[in-house]
This record gives C-alpha cells, structure tokens and sequence, in this order.
C-alpha cells in the first residue's frame, strides 16, 4: 500500500527531536484518526533556520513530517508557509485513506508558524505576498 | 535479512492452506466438476462429495448434518444468522441482545436492522478482559428479545467467552442464541449442545482451508428465512450452486485441525504463554489486552503506549514478521478500536496495539526471533513520538 519512498522516510526520518526554546512549536491532533504530531522550529531572520518533530502516528504521518522538514529547512518563511497537504501526499503517493496524515503534518506546520507570528506579526507574510507568489490555494 | 523466510503471525487474519487439503480438493476442479443438482452419474458425484462433507463437519461440532448450510465464508454466515432469524421472528419481536466486541460482519448486520427495519438493539458490556458477563444478558431479555448473538472468542483480544452460560440462559428462556465461531473453529472444541447454541458460524480459511467457503450451523426447529433465494440448495435455506471443491476442503481442514487439537493446543499455548511474558518483561509499559489465560491458544495482543499501532506493523514487516494491529488506522478506517474502547482501553493508548497469532508453522525460534526484534522497535517508534509512555499509560 506503500510507495519506497514512504518506507524510506518512515525507516529514516529526518528531523526527528526537539529544539530547545524554539521560536515556533505547535502540537496538533488529527480530528480524523486521533494521532498527533509535534513541530519546533529556530528561526533567523526570514529564513527556517531549522525544524524537528516527533510524530505518534502511522507510517505515512512520520513519513509527510520527515518529507515535509526535508523540503522546509532553509527555506524562508514565506516559501515554506506555501507548502501544500497535497504535495506531499503526491511526492509521497499516499493513498486515499492516508490522506489526512499528510494534512496533520501540514497542519502543526502552520501551527508552530503561526506561534511564531503571534510573538512576530511583523514576520507574517502578507496577503499581498502570498498572492504573488501564487497562493490562491 | 532478505533471504530469510517471513515470520507468519497473524493466523487471527487467515492461514496458509494445508497441503492436504489442497490435494482433498483438486479432483472436484477437473475430474469432478458436475453440478450436484444434476441427476447424472458427474452431478450425484459431486453431490455425494458435499453431502460427505456436511456429515464431517456435523460430526466435529456434534450436529446433524442437515444443520449444517455451507455458505461463502464467515461474514455471509454471521449476517444469514442475524438477518434470517430477525426476519423470520420480526412478528414476535424485534429486540437483539449481542456486545459491543462483535466483529463487523455482526455489529453492521445489527446497526442495518435498527437503522432500516426498527429493530432495537442491546449491546451488553465488557469488562476489562474482554469477558461478557452472563447476568448482564440475562437482565438484557425481555418479551421482545428474538435473538442473542454473543462470539464464542474474539479476533483482537483473543478473550473466550462464557458461550455455553449464556447459551442457558437464552435456552431457559427459549430465544435463539447465535454465536460466531470463526476464530473459534478448529482451534476450540465445539459441541454445540454442550454450547446450548442454535446458531454457530464457521469460516474456512481460519483453520487452513481457502478463502471463500464457510459455514452456518442451524438447530432444527430454529426460524430462520433465506436472505439468499434462487434454487433449493441448502436445505433451500441459501440458494447457490454449492462450491463443491471449497466445501470438501473446509471439512478436510477442519477435521485435520481437530485430529491434532490434542497437541497442537498446548504447544501453541506454550508458545504463546512464551510471547506474552517476554513482551512483558523486555517492553516497558507493555500491557496484555484480553484475559491472561481464557483466551485463544495462539493469541497474543498488546497496547504499547507512545506508538501507533501500523507503524510497529511496518517496522515488523521491514524485520520479516507479519502482524497485524487491532487499531483500525491500518485498514481504511481511522481511529481507535471499538473493541478495546469497549474494554477500557482509550485514545491512544488504543492506538498503540499489536496482535501476534501464531500457528502450526511457528516454532520457539520464531517467539525468540520476534522478542529480539520488538522492543527496539517500540524504543525507536517511542523516539519519534511527543508522547512519552508513562504518560500515554496513565
Ligand atoms: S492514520 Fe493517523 S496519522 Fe496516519
């Protein structure tokens, strides 16, 4: 039911831990199955200078966190607000009923996202910037 | 790693089929192919053949053989069971007493009976092992109740229940009792007086016959109204050409399981007693789920706090061991498991569990082999996980 690439990540998964006083952290449960995951990110400047997370959760929610820390690290923060549910399940190939596994990793993204933009709402890309890049999502 | 053999542990989900069975078979395919309904030598071949068949199994489970219909597999005998006596008494009465443990094929067939046919349902608890207590479906019955339906072991926790208790009560206050033997089959004895059961559902492929064959044990005198029409087969209670080679291997099977049942009980006890100590004492806040000791001789299950239950399944899978989870997460459905939420077992805690069945292939090196390999995979999951074990305990 598994694409290698999911084996891969869920055998190897980057990122895994914590980071101690981060700038951003959010913990999220999925409504769907009850699984949970944890997101910390160190942020400099505008850029995601690095990113951890613990998952309880199947083999494709420790695989959309490992996939979606990969792609999000050196990222700037407007690039990585861009980062779609439905591009990981792609890269990833996740079938129908894994679905929301790539959401609940999406989703503590923009959480501990915008746990930081509470503490920086200077740093909160605007509407205008995400139209720019394309976000109509 | 690669050129070892797979650890098969997950007889609970089905078995290899047995050689001999296979070869009991064959003949039915090419040689003896006739329709049994036909009145040449080729049809009365065939028909002999299922009729043989049928005496085998009345004889194994102390029936008569025209109490036993052959159907599919499990789940169509558990809904013919529900769904033909619901019918056939929905005059009397339109109350089901059964619980909350039941596989799917029993509870959906239920809820389908509340929901569009105005049936009221009574799931009597569980307590923390999984056991129905007797009393509680005894307080259940009233004048409207047409139909218990208790299982005589269940798939995710292994517990056995008190069937032949509670197959008194119902026959104290005449109501017919219905219990799905499917994971019971061949590795419990059956008797179905000693189990005062009316109704008794049986699939093949638990006890190393193919997928596709089941059977349905009916009391003579029990209402019960075809949910299968068409020609007369089956006593005209499930109408169907009969799946001739399937049938004689079902009871090929069948009869092999219980001519070994003598030793192979113990032996798989011995090795599942084996399991679920060394899971206990090299996992910490490893917890049984299912009663210690009445519970299936092959079965072992267990909730780990910290870890979801498909990933411990891919990590296994990754070291050559096929398990499987009670959590529903790993099929298509999502979220903990109703069974052991019935049990007191809740959230995540249920999300963590694992089932090991084991069968006649497993030895003692394959225990020792699965005790090696899991618990630094539940220490690695836990590594993973935001959830530290104490706390996904408490
Ligand atoms: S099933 Fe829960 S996160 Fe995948």
């Amino acid at each position: 039911m598994y694409k290698e690439i999911v084996i891969e990540h869920f055998m190897n998964p980057r990122n895994v831990g914590v980071i101690e006083n981060p700038d951003g952290y959010a913990q999220v449960e999925s409504s769907v199955c009850g699984d949970m995951m944890e997101i910390y990110l160190r942020i400099e400047g505008d850029r995601i200078a690095d990113i951890k997370f613990r998952t309880f959760g199947c083999a494709a929610a420790i695989a959309s966190s490992s996939l979606a820390s990969e792609w999000i690290k050196g990222k700037t923060i407007a690039e990585a607000a861009q980062i779609t549910d439905e591009q990981i399940a792609e890269e990833l190939g996740l079938p129908e009923p894994k679905l929301h596994c790539s959401v609940l990793a999406i989703s503590a993204l923009h959480a501990a996202l915008e746990d930081y933009f509470k503490r920086h709402p200077e740093a909160r890309p605007s509407i205008a910037d995400a139209a720019a890049q394309g976000n109509d999502a | 790693m690669s050129t070892r053999r797979v650890i098969y542990m997950d007889h609970s989900a089905t078995t290899p089929v047995d050689p001999r069975v296979v070869e009991a078979m064959l003949p039915y395919f090419t040689e003896r192919y006739g329709n049994p309904s036909s009145v040449y030598r080729l049809g009365a071949e065939a028909r002999a053949a299922i009729e043989a068949a049928r005496q085998t199994i009345a004889e194994l489970i102390g029936a008569r053989p025209k109490e036993i219909l052959f159907t599919s597999c499990g789940t169509e005998s558990d809904n013919l069971a529900l769904r033909g006596v619901a019918w056939a008494s929905r005059h009397k009465g339109r109350h089901i007493i059964t619980t909350p443990i039941e596989h799917h094929a029993v509870t959906h067939t239920c809820e389908q009976l509340e929901r569009e046919f105005g049936f009221r349902i009574t799931y009597v608890p569980v307590d923390r092992d999984g056991l129905v207590d007797p009393e509680d479906v005894a307080r259940a019955i009233t004048d409207e109740t047409i139909l218990i339906s208790v299982m005589y072991a269940n798939n995710e926790v292994g517990t056995i229940e008190p069937i032949a208790e509670i197959g008194q009560i119902a026959r104290e206050r005449g109501i017919p009792f219905h219990t799905d033997a499917v994971q019971a089959g061949g590795q419990l004895p059956i008797d179905v007086d000693a189990l005062h059961v009316d109704l008794l559902s049986l699939s093949g492929h638990k006890f190393y016959a193919p997928k596709g064959v089941g059977a349905l044990y009916v009391r003579e005198g029990t209402p019960l109204l075809p949910t299968q029409t068409g020609g007369g087969q089956e006593f005209h209670r499930r109408a169907g050409t009969e799946n001739v080679p399937y049938i004689v291997g079902m009871a090929k099977a069948l009869e092999l399981a219980y001519a070994s049942l003598d030793e192979e009980a113990p032996r798989l006890q011995r090795l599942r007693d084996r399991l679920i100590e060394g899971v206990l004492e090299r996992i910490p806040g490893a917890r049984l789920t299912g009663h210690r000791t009445q519970r299936l001789p092959g079965h072992a299950s267990f909730v780990f706090g910290g870890v979801d239950g498909e990933a411990i399944l891919m990590y296994l899978d990754r070291a050559n061991v096929a398990a499987s989870t009670g959590s529903a997460c790993a099929s298509s459905e999502s979220g903990p498991s109703p069974v052991l939420e019935a049990m007191g077992i809740t959230g995540r805690q249920a999300l963590g569990s694992l089932r090991l069945s084991l069968g006649r292939e497993n030895t003692e090196e394959d225990v020792e082999y699965v005790l090696r390999v899991l618990p630094p995979i539940i220490e690695k999951l836990r590594e993973f996980s935001p959830i530290c074990p104490d706390a996904a305990l408490r």
